[in-house]
């Protein structure tokens, strides 16, 4: 028997992340799919014990979330960060109730886009975020992602804070673009 | 298509919330912004309350997260139509869930009475029953009568009959403002603590 070869972390981040996820006691796992976060929602949708609940639009998984905290639950949002925009308005709810909210956003528009309507919003997240009170966290590494989470986690539920933990795009890899 | 004359809607918003709200035993309620807040507040606060005080669009969905994580209580979303329209796709996420603890009472006047009675998408033919009847709700219907709301009531309290929506049609007039407080933080917390939990 050989041991199995540890896994490249490029690969096993989404794992750490649902485990962080799951330590943090989680339940809801809502989100907008995008490419960057496929492992990690295909793990919630397979555990019995998450709710996942796919949204028409990212802004729906702020009042969502907050009615699981009324409920005594925690949840997650994920997100492209193109739903950062759609956000904005819907975070007076977050901010003026002193809800808990723990985003994760994945970054297109900022490293090797093809796509130059991704750019404009993906310039703006982190600060149109900011102007709404949330708490941002850039990360450019695969290997601090679990542990900024773990920290965002602390900071949303028993903080009280608007967190958004958004990943590099660099991180994610370069969207293959069939010609 | 024509529009709907609303003129002809008889119905009370603040009578329908007072019978709809009836031996409300451990219904929880979530309110949208406006009117809406108003007339349930006018029926006897409650810190099984929500209130909200903006978000507009935010109701339903803020009605699912609670009716996931308190499946055993009923959970009751009190809106008007301009705020539901706003939330158009919660309907499709809430018909994709399913929870059957789940109920939203509309009450529409075809108008945004807070904003200097400009007519919604309802006073064009837009019917929200219609659209949750697509989104695979259980149920939904257009009310007129008193006596189809106190049915609706036993319905919104039977925790496995959800996702179930009324279409409540209301006069188009605006009420007294009967006001909650305004301490978003306090309405937070007083419905946790009234739902277990710590603050």
């Amino acid at each position: 028997m050989t041991a199995e070869a540890p896994k490249d972390i490029a690969e096993s981040w989404p794992d750490d992340l649902y485990d962080v996820l799951k330590n943090n006691d989680v339940r809801h796992c809502a989100y907008v799919p995008d490419a960057g976060h496929t492992q990690l929602i295909n793990k919630m949708i397979e555990d019995p014990d998450i709710h996942d609940t796919v949204l028409t639009t990212e802004e729906e998984g702020i009042g969502y979330l907050s009615g699981a905290w009324l409920g005594g639950d925690r949840g997650v949002l994920l997100m492209q960060c193109s739903g950062a925009g759609n956000c904005i308005n819907t975070l007076s709810l977050t901010n003026s109730y002193r809800f808990p909210l723990l985003m994760i956003l994945t970054m297109r528009g900022e490293w090797a886009e093809f796509n130059p309507m991704q750019v404009p919003m993906g310039k703006a997240t982190a600060a149109s975020l900011e102007l709404m009170g949330v708490n941002t966290y850039f990360v450019e590494r695969a290997e601090d992602i679990a542990e900024v989470v773990a920290a965002g986690a602390e900071h949303a539920f028993n903080g009280d804070q608007a967190v958004a933990v958004i990943l590099s795009q660099r991180i994610i890899g370069r969207k293959k673009w069939t010609k | 298509m024509d529009q709907v004359n609303f003129e002809s809607n008889v119905l009370s918003r603040r009578e329908v919330v007072v019978e709809l709200l009836k031996d409300r035993g451990d219904l929880i309620v979530v309110t949208g912004l406006g009117a809406a807040t108003y007339d349930v507040t006018a029926a006897g606060d409650n810190h099984r309350n929500f209130y909200l005080w903006g978000a507009m669009g935010s109701a339903a969905m803020t009605g699912l997260g609670l009716a996931l994580s308190r499946p055993e209580c009923p959970v009751l979303v009190i809106t008007g139509d301009g705020e539901q329209l706003m939330g158009l796709g919660a309907l499709a996420t809430i018909g994709a869930k399913r929870p059957s603890n789940l109920s939203i009472a509309v009450l529409d006047n075809g108008h945004y009475g807070e904003t200097g009675m400009q007519k919604s998408h309802s006073s064009f033919g837009i019917g929200l029953h219609k659209v949750a009847d697509s989104c695979n709700f259980n149920w939904a219907q257009e009310i007129t009568e008193m006596s189809a709301v106190a049915d609706f009531r036993s319905l919104a309290q039977d925790i496995t009959s959800g996702p179930v929506l009324a279409r409540i049609m209301v006069e188009a007039k605006n009420d007294p403002r009967v006001l909650p407080t305004r301490d978003c933080v306090e309405i937070k917390n007083r419905t946790r603590r009234a739902l277990g939990q710590t603050v």
